[in-house]
């Protein structure tokens, strides 16, 4: 069992705003292995999104990670200098985003962008930069590579866009892609198209990737391995098959049942009560308990996880089978 | 943070954190105060010509005049003391300022929400004049229609008017037609509640914030385009002598070094236009949502 | 891109057109033209002699065609305070305007360009807050103001610059230029500075709140995470987002720092076109009037036309026709 490439352990990120502190990122922790695609599932507010930029070292401010371990193949990036986290930056580890309208600049050619991002990190000449951009292209999917080179990103549709920004994610041959959410601005018909991509590329290239997305059922198609998040912590995580087959966190389970696949027809749909709660003033204890039907007095205390056979979970009366397994 | 504050209260709160915004603010109330107050507290009236005597002109800061007074500012060309004219000055600028600002933002308001609520040829027309209008200088065409109408107050707040009136329209055209296309207003029309009804409680409410900027920074704009106006000597007749006036009598005794008679009514005239715009950039940046983290 | 540049020219041409029509008429129709020309106590028939040479007792829009028809030949009528065509009057003295409005215009640009990037890119330092608040008196502070302040220091305390007037020029082209030599430098310095300062502040605070909302958006995070240094970032994606703010409000600041201009010159005793029409209009010079504002309305339409020429050459969206 080879080490894990992408190893996050106790993360936090907290945001100082003027209104309070707002615990995006509370104690996060898992690993990624080689190749392996992870998908982190949550609501908006969940604190997917601040993962993923903490583990590029690209979080605004007034956040910053307050707490906790990044190693990425090895190194330490917590600890790096603002140049050391550029240097791996697009080379050891990349990041694509979910509006591929606003991620590539509209004023620069796909070529100039490509050769931007090449540049960053090698010395190449421009014939040899080209022939790697064409490379990369035409692997994502798009015709005509080397034509396109000179086009502006406004000549391409939505979802060759985002194809683009792959290519420019992969130039390097990076370790980990995070994906926040990219095929959610586009088509239903496109995000199939890109979605099975990415996974034969992760299969072929060897990069494994962190897929962040709200919606559980796209992840799960692409996922070996699932973490839940909510109101900022992990809830549960383990492999795919397993947590959609038999959830132990009452909001994983509240998750799939109300994802339209499940439900019954003519009946209507599930739905978790309540909403997501405001990060600036978290109950004490379980953050879900408002929402839980199987809440009870004990939830007052925060949880921990239990571990067990490769998956993990945050609840004192979790659901399922073996639930004689408690904290 | 309480549950009772009011979108007023919450806006408050905020400035208050500004302290350079709340001097300013305090500047412009006392400002404000001083001009209205002009004819009480003034040592002298200096427009009334039985007190003035021309032994006293061109003296410098804290010469005791005929009159019996510390001249705490000196006095000008025509032996009045320049603070009290200062005061009278503020009066009838910040008069105008406030007139003028006052004057476009109804018109400019009127004009905006109409064309987006009427849309069509109407509108096209409304907004070609405006951009037409937007893209010439405003001292131009205040300068031509003063030239033409003659010297007076109302000739001159109708030529700020004419001047600024389309910053009004702009912005108000803007707002109400971002509104306009919101599906709760097709709504809203769709039932027979009058048009007018619809405009007065959604669209006009809705274009208040940004309205409220522009107006402080069109109230400063004005204020400082009579002066300059007043300076070139084509603004108000030298019967109401404003700041700006002052400041031109001033001039042609800089170079020897009688420099109080422009500086002073300069230092109150820039205080007063900063002070605003200190304010107004205030308040912008609370309406603005792109800054907001 | 030809039928682009054609509909821009032909708005242009519209635009012009109603313009003209809108000065000429405002002008003319409004007051006594003639009163100027002749003294009050000139009898009816001079009164009515003198009308009837100068063509004003034909109807307005006789009166403008004719004036059209004449401003196409290159003649632009007679300023009836000097008894000259109005075209030499404007034609000697423009070169002295455009002098002192370029040099200000573009230093004021550049140096408030590259101040408010500064600013924008790092907000929080003491550098930026104090360009910032110094932005401000820029901007609100009237610049006949300014000026007067910059005499009264320079001229009159310190005597480092000349309070006034124009330098020795040096003949270019067949046109008198200042700027080429020392004492025409001197000159030109304060002046300069005071049309400038007030398009200073207005591009540092364009430049810094376009940076501000240029580094948070989802490119420069892109570009961050692909690796790119900051600096590269700041040169190749940065300046060229900024630049479409940042020439709008070039080309449109460039119309009312002519407007400006007027001021500045009133007060520096610049021998340029701002002084001629501030002297024009205190005496109801209508030709010059007309011609003037025409002129200013002339530059206004080729100054927008230019730009939106510079647009299509800089974003790619716009040659293509693509709704940005």
């Amino acid at each position: 069992m080879s080490d894990p490439v992408l190893s996050v352990e106790n993360l936090s990120t907290h945001f100082f705003t003027r209104a309070g502190v707002v615990k995006a990122v509370d104690g996060v922790s898992f690993d990624l292995a080689k190749g392996e695609i992870m998908g982190l599932v949550g609501e908006s507010g969940s604190g997917k999104t601040v993962t993923g930029f903490s583990l590029l070292g690209l979080v605004d401010a007034p956040g910053r990670i307050v707490e906790g371990s990044i190693k990425l193949n090895g190194t330490e990036l917590t600890t790096l200098s603002q140049e050391g986290l550029r240097s791996r930056r697009g080379r050891e580890i990349s990041m694509i985003f979910q509006d591929p309208i606003a991620t590539l600049n509209p004023m620069l050619t796909i070529g100039q962008q490509m050769k931007l991002a090449i540049d960053a990190h090698e010395r190449v000449s421009r014939r040899a930069g080209e022939a790697r951009a064409i490379e990369l292209l035409t692997q994502v999917g798009i015709p005509s590579a080397s034509a396109r080179l000179r086009a502006y990103p406004h000549e391409f549709s939505g979802g060759m866009r985002q194809r683009v920004a792959i290519a420019i994610a992969l130039l390097h041959r990076p370790a980990v892609i995070v994906a926040d959410e990219p095929t959610t601005a586009l088509d239903v018909s496109i995000q199939a198209q890109i979605l099975f991509q990415m996974r034969d590329l992760a299969a072929e290239t060897g990069t494994a990737m962190i897929w962040i997305s709200h919606d559980l059922a796209v992840v799960s198609s692409l996922a070996s391995k699932l973490a839940v998040m909510y109101a900022g912590r992990i809830v549960e995580q383990g492999p795919t098959a397993t947590l959609l087959r038999d959830p132990r966190h009452p909001y994983t389970a509240g998750l799939i049942a109300s994802l339209p696949a499940t439900a019954t027809p003519g009946t209507p749909l599930t739905q978790i009560r309540g909403t997501t709660p405001s990060l600036l003033s978290l109950p004490p204890g379980c953050p879900f308990a408002p929402r839980c039907d199987r809440a009870t007095d004990r939830c007052n205390e925060t949880p921990q996880i239990t571990f067990h056979e490769r998956r993990g979970w945050r609840c004192f009366h979790p659901v399922g089978q073996n639930s004689g397994v408690s904290a | 943070m309480s549950n009772q504050s009011t979108p007023l209260r919450r806006f408050w709160a905020e400035f208050r954190e500004n302290k350079i915004a709340v001097l300013a603010l305090v500047v412009v109330v006392l400002m404000i105060l001083l001009a209205l107050f002009a004819s009480v507290i003034s040592p002298q009236n200096p427009y009334d010509l039985a007190n003035l005597s021309l032994m006293d002109s061109r003296r410098p800061p804290g010469f005791v005049g005929s009159g019996g007074y510390t001249h705490i500012l000196g006095t000008d060309p025509q032996g009045r003391d320049l603070l009290s004219a200062i005061f009278y000055g503020l009066q009838i600028s910040i008069q105008i300022g406030l007139a003028a600002g006052l004057v476009s933002l109804s018109i400019g308001t009127a004009l905006g929400i109409t064309a987006a609520y009427v849309g069509g040829r109407i509108e096209a027309l409304i907004m070609r004049l405006v951009d037409l209008q937007l893209s010439f200088p405003a001292i131009l065409l205040a300068l031509v229609i003063v030239a033409l109408l003659g010297q007076g107050k109302a000739q001159l707040i109708g030529a700020l008017v004419a001047a600024q009136y389309a910053y009004f329209a702009r912005t108000a055209y803007g707002a109400a037609k971002a509104e306009r296309g919101k599906d709760y207003i097709e709504a809203a029309l769709a039932t027979p509640l009058s048009g007018r009804l619809v405009v007065m409680r959604h669209l006009l409410p809705n274009c208040t914030p940004p309205l409220i900027v522009v107006a402080t920074v069109q109230i400063a704009n004005s204020i400082s385009l009579e002066a300059t106006l007043s300076f070139l000597g084509l603004g108000l007749p030298v019967t109401e002598p404003s700041l700006g006036m002052l400041i031109s009598n001033g001039f042609p005794y800089m170079m020897s070094g009688r420099y109080w008679i422009s500086v002073y009514p300069g230092v109150a005239l820039i205080i007063l236009i900063v002070a605003i715009n200190i304010v107004g950039d205030q308040v912008r940046d609370q309406f603005n949502p792109r800054l907001r983290k | 891109m030809l039928g682009f540049i054609i509909q821009r020219f032909i708005q242009a041409a519209g635009v012009m057109a109603v313009m003209s029509v809108i000065v000429f008429c405002g002008v003319y129709a409004i007051g006594n033209p003639i009163d100027i020309v002749i003294p009050p106590e000139a009898t009816q028939e001079i009164r009515a002699e003198a009308i009837r040479r100068l063509g004003l007792d034909r109807p307005l829009y006789e009166q403008y065609f004719i004036f059209i028809s004449n401003l196409l030949q290159g003649d632009l009528g007679r300023s009836f305070v000097y008894n000259v065509p109005v075209l030499g009057l404007i034609g000697t003295r423009l070169p002295a305007t455009l002098e002192l409005v370029l040099i200000s215009v573009l230093s004021a640009t550049f140096l408030g360009v590259s101040l408010g990037i500064y600013a924008g890119y790092r907000p929080d330092s003491w550098v930026s807050k104090t360009i910032m608040a110094v932005s401000v008196l820029g901007f609100s502070v009237p610049s006949f103001w300014v000026g007067l302040i910059l005499i009264l220091f320079f001229a009159v305390n310190l005597g480092w610059l000349p309070a006034g007037g124009r330098g020795e020029t040096v003949e270019i082209w067949g046109v008198a230029w200042s700027f080429p030599t020392l004492n025409g430098l001197s000159h030109i310095v304060l002046p300069a500075v005071n049309l400038a300062l007030f398009k200073l502040a207005m591009m540092i605070r364009l430049a810094r709140a376009g940076t501000r909302e240029i580094m948070l958006t989802d490119t420069i995070k892109f570009a961050r995470a692909a690796g790119l240094s900051e600096s590269t970032i700041l040169r190749r994606h940065l300046l060229k987002l900024i630049s479409i703010p940042i020439i709008t409000v070039f080309g449109l600041e460039l119309g009312s720092t002519l407007a400006f201009a007027v001021v500045t010159e009133t007060i520096f005793s610049w021998p340029g076109v701002g002084k001629l029409i501030i002297d024009s209009i205190s005496v109801l010079d209508r030709p010059v009037m007309v011609a003037y504002l025409i002129l200013v309305a002339f530059l206004f339409v080729t100054i927008n036309f230019v730009i939106d020429l510079v647009f299509a050459l800089i974003d790619p969206r716009v040659r293509h026709g693509v709704s940005a």
